[in-house]
């Protein structure tokens, strides 16, 4: 059997409680119910279950919010849930898009499905500082 | 079009940031999934990429529950999910997803079975017409023509024409729907979560990386398949059969978009023969006169 957690974790997870083990803060969010002797590893819905997936980015998403009509188009199709639409936050008082670059995978839907073209997509490199 | 993208739910239950690769037509189905269904849905996933997708220990890529299960196992796994959850007078609704290959080939004779005995649960097969979680290998939904990693030359077999095969268990309602049309996917799943019984939809799920093209056109070729009439959308309800927009206007194949658009856009097609092409268009041809055929029959044409 694998210990995890502190003394007072694995005395409850005896009683067969629910217990939030991990001592790393990466771990925080892994659950463990354990009847008895045994630990069942429980994963949680959370952003990230494959780190930072930004970084697998060759090509970025910039919206232009004066273009943007607020349609909704890219927050629809955007298969990684990186569109955040904020409300009446675009120049002329419309919906507009706003992109979750720590998770956004750089496919370029958005920019394919976008039907005024406020979407571009733009090299890394480019944003790569020189310093 | 009546469809008010506005009004859909805004929660999310595909975490950003999960395992599936830039431009998943499977994450992007099953956000349709989670938006028709919401928190009433509970999966059931047999191994394929979805398995990757919603379950990488500690976190997990989805917030709908999900049963993983062996692939031969799914339709017989989800039977006993929805009685059980019936026994306890809960109506959430088990939804099978699964492969293609999941579907067609190794699940087969337990979808068959489920469907025979009525279960009460929606099969969605999303079909990416490969083994893409193992690396591209044919199913029996590999278009003609198409290559895979086992299928070099390209695929000499030709599709299965699985939702005919699964309409043909007189099951309650059958239908086909694809990623690249969400409203007609939404309705559809909402229609079969209203309905009591065995419901099948098939999703048409164009992959990048199997098909071999540019991630960002993943919808566009899915919306192309459909204008060009290589896929059809249609439902069967209680035997019925209607024909669903954009597909009820390609009745006539002069309003279909030439198939060339479609294939020229993806490199698993890039060494196809004039004859290769022939062979395709007269598949689809076969396709729509079947189609057409039932159709006259009902008196519907
Ligand atoms: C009985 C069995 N055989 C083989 C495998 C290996 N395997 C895991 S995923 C997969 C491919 C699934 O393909 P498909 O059902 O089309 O789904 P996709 O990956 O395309 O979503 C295979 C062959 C397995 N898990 N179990
Ligand atoms: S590039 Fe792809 S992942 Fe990034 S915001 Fe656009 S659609 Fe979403
Ligand atoms: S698709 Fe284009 S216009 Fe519509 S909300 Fe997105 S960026 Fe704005
Ligand atoms: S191989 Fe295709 S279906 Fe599988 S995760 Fe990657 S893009 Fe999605």
């Amino acid at each position: 059997m694998r210990r995890l957690g502190s003394r007072k974790q694995r005395k409850s997870r005896l009683r067969g409680e629910m217990v939030l083990a991990g001592s790393s803060p990466s771990r925080k969010d892994v659950l463990v119910v354990e009847p008895g002797d045994h630990f069942y590893p429980l994963s949680v819905a959370a952003p990230g279950s494959m780190g930072r997936t930004g970084s697998w980015r060759t090509q970025r998403p910039v919206v232009n919010a004066e273009k943007c009509i607020g349609c909704y188009m890219c927050w629809l199709y955007c298969p990684d849930n990186t569109i955040i639409m904020r409300e009446k936050a675009g120049p002329r008082g419309q919906d507009v898009a706003s992109i979750d670059y720590e998770y956004c995978k750089g496919c370029g839907i958005c920019a394919n499905v976008c039907p005024v073209n406020a979407i571009e997509m733009v090299d890394e490199s480019k944003f790569i500082s020189q310093s | 079009m009546a469809f008010n993208v506005k009004a859909l739910p805004k929660k999310n239950y595909i975490m950003p940031g999960n395992a599936a690769c830039p431009g998943c037509p499977e994450n992007i189905g099953l956000k349709f999934v989670s938006m028709a269904l919401g928190e009433k849905a509970t999966l059931v996933v047999p191994a394929g990429c979805t398995s990757v997708i919603q379950g990488l220990w500690p976190r997990q890529g989805t917030s709908m529950p999900v049963l993983n299960i062996v692939f031969a196992a799914a339709a017989s796994a989800a039977s006993g999910l929805s009685r059980a959850l019936r026994i306890r007078g809960k109506d959430d609704i088990v939804v099978v997803w699964a492969g293609d290959g999941g579907t067609a080939d190794i699940g087969l004779q337990a979808l068959s079975g489920a469907a025979e005995r009525g279960e009460d649960f929606i099969y969605i097969c999303v079909d990416n017409e490969a083994y893409m979680n193992t690396g591209i290998q044919r199913s029996s939904l590999t278009p003609h023509g198409a290559w895979t990693t086992t299928t070099h030359r390209g695929n000499p077999g030709r599709k299965k024409p699985l939702p005919q095969i699964v309409a043909a268990h007189r099951v309650p309602y059958v239908a086909t729907a694809s990623i690249g049309y969400p409203w007609d996917f939404i309705s559809k799943l909402k229609k079969a979560a209203s309905i009591k019984g065995f419901k099948y939809i098939h999703l048409h799920a164009p992959c990048p990386v199997g098909w071999r093209f540019d991630p960002g056109l993943t919808v566009k070729i899915a919306q192309l398949a459909v204008e060009t009439g290589a896929w059809i959308l249609y439902e069967y309800e209680n035997g019925k059969l209607r024909l669903n927009p954009p597909s009820n206007k390609l009745v006539d194949p002069s309003k279909r978009k030439p198939l060339e658009e479609y294939i020229k856009l993806q490199g698993r097609f890039r060494h196809l023969t004039d004859k290769d092409l022939e062979e395709l268009k007269k598949e689809i041809e076969e396709n729509w006169r079947e189609i057409t055929a039932i159709l006259r029959a009902q008196g519907d044409l």
